[in-house]
């Protein structure tokens, strides 16, 4: 049952004192055609071991691409990204990304073999204890009767269980979710979160996760950067720890999710009653 | 708030305008899910029939036998064997080039050049097209080189290539990486360039070399386009060689199809170069419908990326 192994127990003398993942001074710019666009303008922020690390923001504020940054497929133009002390240059294995998108599976692998390969591809595990990790995992995500199914026999839902089971195979560093559930119908996205949760409890791993739902964050998080638009620029970061789909209702929750609202839209109500730029 | 009074529901009630209906107000229920009859089986078997309908050869061969129906008819009606003769005749004239005139040893040596020249060319176009995707301006040379040449004849090569590597086997295989590769290579470049922007960042999340991630990623992922210029390139393939056959006859003194194609036409047994004719169509209908159709259902079927 110990396949996975997470580094927790190492740093628990020396937790506060240093970060996982240091962020600083982030810009990030990227090309269209025509323009040179600012993504995000020198973001700040630093991930810890085991945390569960939320960058939340309304649509263009960057929060993607900054989890781009942080995979290593986008240069940041100004700051550095750290994780471990070692700066961050190229896409590597010990950060596993997992997408919003359901193609991030290779159609052409069965579902076992989709959380093998990262582990071949990448030396990390030899076939026999691969094969190992990878069913282990499977059972994790409750997928143990679709092993050695093809990705396209699956539902979105069970994509993504997939999609995080490769990532969770690998042991990485730190795990990278782009708006993972994003693409899910409601029922199967609360579910998923809740069995995030679990695994996390299991497990404790260290994760960045992208979303644009306060509820989300709010359910799924630890701590939430919130990021405002159009260059994405730091405006808080809240703690949110300890609240699951039971205190959605609850008052304090409500009073948090309004605060974070009025963080995030507060400029809007106000630049739309300045004027024209509206 | 005043916009909002054409609102149905902020209407007071009991005074509708005219010409606006409300739904009507009707009871709520619940109910327990019983257990379904017969009649909500999930699943009937399909009769014989519709089964039989379903098998793709089936359907297949019937075509293949009406068309050599509509063939038996025409000639029989022309009644003129010289020119167009029947589809029993030819058949039998078939199975005679096959007993006497050795027709499916000289089938092999025209197959057996066109394999020489096809996996010359999948090596090339492979090779060709990796470098395209790894650099830009292996992209340009890519792109520049099939306008080029997808559009120049294989066959026009032909009389450079006998002039530079004389009238043998090398001329033929010249000929035909020309007309394999490039449709090849641009189909593999369009699969490659169509590969999902997540799929691509997947892979280089798993710190593949560029190398492998071509062969690992890439390639599968591209298979359906790639597929499709293997077929293209098939048909261009098999067309080059016939032609060239016919038109510079004997190659490394062992005639093959083409040959025998040309050799009865000039000695007008026209039977026979019907014989040989249906040799090259059933040859090219088993390679597409056994070995591609088998290649297909064993990849991009089962992967779910082609239907």
């Amino acid at each position: 049952m110990n396949a996975l192994t997470y580094p927790q127990s190492v740093d628990s003398d020396g937790l506060s004192e240093r970060p996982l993942l240091d962020v600083s001074g982030v810009t990030l710019q990227y090309k269209t055609r025509r323009h040179l666009v600012t993504a995000t303008y020198r973001v700040d922020f630093q991930v810890f071991q085991s945390e569960r690390y939320v960058l939340l923001g309304p649509s263009g504020c960057g929060k993607s691409s900054l989890l781009k940054a942080v995979g290593g497929f986008l240069q940041p133009v100004e700051g550095t990204i750290r994780l471990n002390g070692r700066t961050v240059t190229k896409p590597g294995p010990d950060r596993m990304m997992v997408f919003q998108e359901f193609d991030q599976l290779p159609p052409w692998k069965t579902v076992k073999q989709n959380v093998m390969f990262p582990l071949l591809a990448s030396g990390k595990a030899k076939r026999r204890e691969a094969e190992e990790k990878a069913l282990d995992c499977i059972a994790r995500v409750n997928l143990t009767k679709f092993a050695d199914v093809h990705p396209h026999m699956l539902s979105g839902g069970m994509k993504q269980r997939v999609a995080i089971a490769r990532a969770m195979a690998m042991e990485p560093d730190i795990l990278l979710m782009d708006e993972p559930f994003a693409a899910l119908d409601a029922l199967t996205r609360r579910k998923m979160q809740e069995e995030l949760l679990q695994l996390w409890d299991d497990l404790r791993f260290t994760v960045l996760f992208v979303t644009h739902s306060i509820e989300e964050a709010l359910v799924v998080g630890s701590r939430i950067l919130v990021l405002s638009p159009h260059p994405g620029q730091v405006k808080a970061e809240v703690n949110c720890d300890g609240y699951d789909h039971g205190a959605v209702g609850g008052a304090e929750f409500q009073a948090l999710a309004s605060r974070i609202h009025t963080m995030l839209f507060a400029e809007d109500v106000e630049s739309g009653v300045k004027g024209p730029r509206a | 708030m005043t916009d909002l009074s054409f609102s149905p529901r902020s209407r007071p009630p009991g005074s509708p305008p005219i010409g606006r209906r409300e739904p009507p107000l009707r009871p709520e229920y619940e109910r327990t899910v019983t257990a379904t009859g017969p009649i909500g089986d999930v699943a009937r078997p399909l009769s014989p029939w519709e089964r039989l309908g379903n098998i793709t050869a089936l359907r297949r061969l019937l075509v293949l036998a009406a068309v050599a129906a509509l063939w038996q008819a025409a000639a029989v009606w022309q009644n003129n064997p010289l020119m167009f003769p029947t589809f029993t005749d030819t058949a039998a004239a078939l199975w005679d080039a096959i007993r006497r005139d050795n027709l499916l040893s000289m089938a092999w040596t025209s197959l057996a050049v066109l394999l020489k020249g096809y996996a010359v060319a999948v090596v090339l176009a492979v090779l060709l097209t990796t470098v395209a995707v790894s650099t830009r301006i292996g992209n340009d040379l890519l792109s520049t080189l099939t306008s080029m040449f997808n559009p120049l004849p294989a066959i026009a090569l032909l009389p450079i290539a006998m002039l530079w590597f004389g009238l043998g086997e090398v001329s033929l295989i010249f000929v035909l990486v020309h007309a394999v590769l490039w449709p090849l290579a641009l189909n593999t470049h369009a699969g490659f360039t169509s590969v999902s922007e997540t799929l691509r960042m997947a892979g280089r999340n798993y710190g593949l070399g560029s190398f492998r991630y071509v062969v690992t990623l890439l390639i599968p992922a591209a298979f359906p386009a790639i597929l499709t210029g293997l077929k293209v390139g098939w048909a261009f393939a098999w067309r080059t060689l016939i032609a060239a056959e016919l038109v510079f006859g004997v190659s490394s003194g062992k005639g093959g199809l083409g040959w025998f194609i040309f050799q009865n036409r000039n000695e007008l047994y026209i039977d026979k170069v019907f014989a040989g004719l249906v040799t090259v169509i059933l040859i090219g209908l088993l390679v597409e419908n056994v070995v591609f159709r088998w290649i297909e259902v064993h990849t991009v079927r089962k992967w779910g990326m082609v239907r």
